[in-house]
């Protein structure tokens, strides 16, 4: 699937996007593989309050399952407006 | 309903304009427009805007048919843009058009509090300092619980 970054949390890690082959069950799953590869990752998911996750560019939460998902974001609390 | 998320700046009084045309069953147009701050302590040299294209524009798109079903508007649009801007220019605009003030003027509030929180949008301010991400606030968040 593809792992899309945004604001502090792309600074942190390096790169804005990128293609994960993974067979997590949920977010958090993912978060916890994603955290495991790197001192970047674990860096940028340091403290999940502080972050929001989109599935298929609609809104979740980190206990949602990843089943059929193919974008998942992770960003900061968003400052529109 | 229109809606844009763009780079370059918008005309907000033909905008108005076009946006007030034509409405004979519309007593009442409200327009919100978003401007940069700059900074109280620090000069800005620009404002930095980040977007999530594609979930930008259909969370605005939600937002804006959900505030024309609650607050019966007649129309709607929203202007918002991305990319660097300098202080004193204009980031975004919101119009809503309802039969009576009050729906157009709440319709613009719950919108205003909806993109503030809810559409992909990331500010970064950038001084001679440094530059630093924009938080989020308690406050911005709490005003959801009020819809």
């Amino acid at each position: 699937m593809d792992v899309l970054y945004f604001a502090w949390v792309r600074e942190r890690i390096g790169i804005p996007r990128e293609t994960v082959q993974t067979d997590a069950g949920t977010v958090a799953d993912l978060v916890t593989e994603l955290r495991a590869r790197e001192e970047r990752y674990a860096a940028a998911f340091e403290d999940l309050s502080a972050l929001r996750v989109a599935l298929d560019q609609e809104l979740s939460d980190f206990d949602a399952p990843l089943a059929g998902v193919r974008e998942v974001a992770f960003f900061p609390p968003m400052t529109g407006g | 309903m229109r809606i844009s998320v763009q780079e370059e700046m918008f005309d907000l009084g033909a905008e108005t304009a076009t946006f007030a045309a034509g409405h004979s069953d519309i007593g009442a147009i409200v327009t919100f427009t978003g401007v940069v701050r700059d900074l109280p302590d620090d000069r800005m040299d620009a404002m930095e805007i980040e977007h999530y294209p594609g979930m930008t524009e259909k969370a605005i798109i939600a937002m804006a048919q959900n505030a024309v079903e609650r607050f019966g508007l007649g129309d709607v649009l929203i202007i918002h843009r991305y990319g660097r801007l300098q202080p004193g220019e204009m980031i975004m605009m919101v119009a809503t058009a309802a039969p009576h003030r009050k729906d157009a003027f709440e319709a613009a509030m719950f919108l205003m509090d909806y993109l503030k929180s809810r559409a992909p949008f990331w500010k970064r301010e950038i001084s001679a300092t440094g530059a630093a991400w924009v938080a989020a606030t308690d406050e911005d968040e709490a005003a959801l619980t009020r819809w």
